[in-house]
């Protein structure tokens, strides 16, 4: 809610700032206090809240599906067992449809990258002001709750998959045929700098549309759940319930479709002929 | 005058992205329909593929959305 003196430009953009730690111009090391004091920082600054959220919840992942492998049990599979073993079954039958090399890498990796991303977007569930303002209590001045809405957190893992991309396009094809492959391949050799254009671009967008449609579609949803906590609080709720249960389809539809392309990617780097 | 062209510039934003959302999921749901109808066995794995199309038709105006929300409520507003 807003308070008296805050406008709601100011609650919006309050909402969309980063706890941010960097090197001030003037040479010393800390916590931005003003939006202005983030952007002087430029290049030299992490976002804390958005580390601190992704690895608190990939280490719960992993944390929970591993005591769940541990735990496994023939006789008796308890509930979370059984719950752990349909989404590795979920992933697992999506690999085999659309991934068609030998890579014991790509069904992990599929895993990891579903459950984080279902686990960073599920933040975006938690009312917006409860855990700015529990913060806010403990002196943390900004704090954005859901990793995905922070460009740095998308771009990261898909710059990760983007490298992953090319080490095995260069290892599957050998460097020749990946090169032959970016520049002989729409028009033949006679035309090879349109070809380097179109296939270059064609690489480059991979990562780029990757990580942009997720932060996106996260940052929308966020901004619509922090201008729904604008309205009075007795009719907040016949406004953020439709959108939270839509929003639920967002998050998941998301995460399979950034493991989906992640799937298909890796599909795509595997190919050896055209 | 500077922020009514703030207002117009959100309000085509939204306006425009849902505009092809529309035409794009329409197309999409009556092709998933069709192809139901011709082939009911076949459901599940249309379900899923629609849906992942679903999510790519749906984004970029989703981030319209989103965007112009911005520029209505905390660049205009």
């Amino acid at each position: 809610m807003a308070s008296g003196e805050l406008t709601s430009g100011a609650y919006i953009k309050h909402h969309l700032q980063n706890l941010t730690f960097g090197k001030f111009p003037d040479g010393h090391w800390g916590f931005a206090h003003t939006s202005q004091e983030a952007a002087d920082m430029g290049f030299i600054a992490v976002h804390v809240d958005t580390l601190g959220f992704s690895f608190v919840l990939g280490a719960l992942f992993l944390f929970f599906f591993a005591r769940a492998a541990k735990k496994a049990s023939i006789e008796a599979p308890s509930g979370f067992q059984n719950f752990v073993e349909s989404i590795v079954d979920f992933i697992d039958e999506n690999v085999r449809g659309s991934f068609n090399g030998k890579n014991p890498l790509v069904a992990p990796l599929a895993l990891t990258t579903f459950i984080w991303i279902v686990l960073m977007n599920t933040m975006d569930l938690v009312p917006v002001d409860w855990l700015p303002s529990l913060f806010a209590a403990m002196g943390v001045e900004y704090l954005k709750v859901v990793p995905t809405t922070d460009p740095n957190a998308t771009f990261g893992m898909s710059i990760g998959i983007f490298i992953l991309i090319l080490y095995y396009s260069v290892k599957e094809k050998g460097l020749g045929g990946f090169v032959g492959e970016l520049t002989l391949h729409p028009f033949g050799k006679w035309m090879l700098p349109a070809n380097l254009f179109l296939e270059g671009v064609n690489l480059l967008a991979k990562p780029v549309s990757l990580a942009l449609r997720l932060f996106g579609n996260m940052y929308a949803g966020e901004m619509i759940f922090i201008l729904i906590a604008l309205l009075p609080f007795w009719i907040q709720w016949s406004l953020s319930l439709p959108w939270a249960i839509f929003h639920i389809l967002i998050v998941l539809l998301q995460a399979f479709i950034f493991m989906t392309l992640v799937i298909v990617y890796m599909d795509m780097a595997h190919q050896k002929e055209h | 005058m500077e922020q009514s062209i703030l207002f117009l510039a959100g309000s085509i934003l939204m306006g425009l992205g849902a505009l092809g959302a529309a035409v794009g999921i329409g197309i999409l749901g009556a092709r998933f329909i069709e192809g139901a109808a011709r082939q009911p066995e076949l459901i599940p794995m249309l379900r899923t593929q629609m849906f992942i199309v679903m999510g790519l038709v749906d984004a970029v105006p989703m981030i319209a959305v989103g965007i112009s929300m911005y520029i209505l409520f905390a660049v205009a507003g």
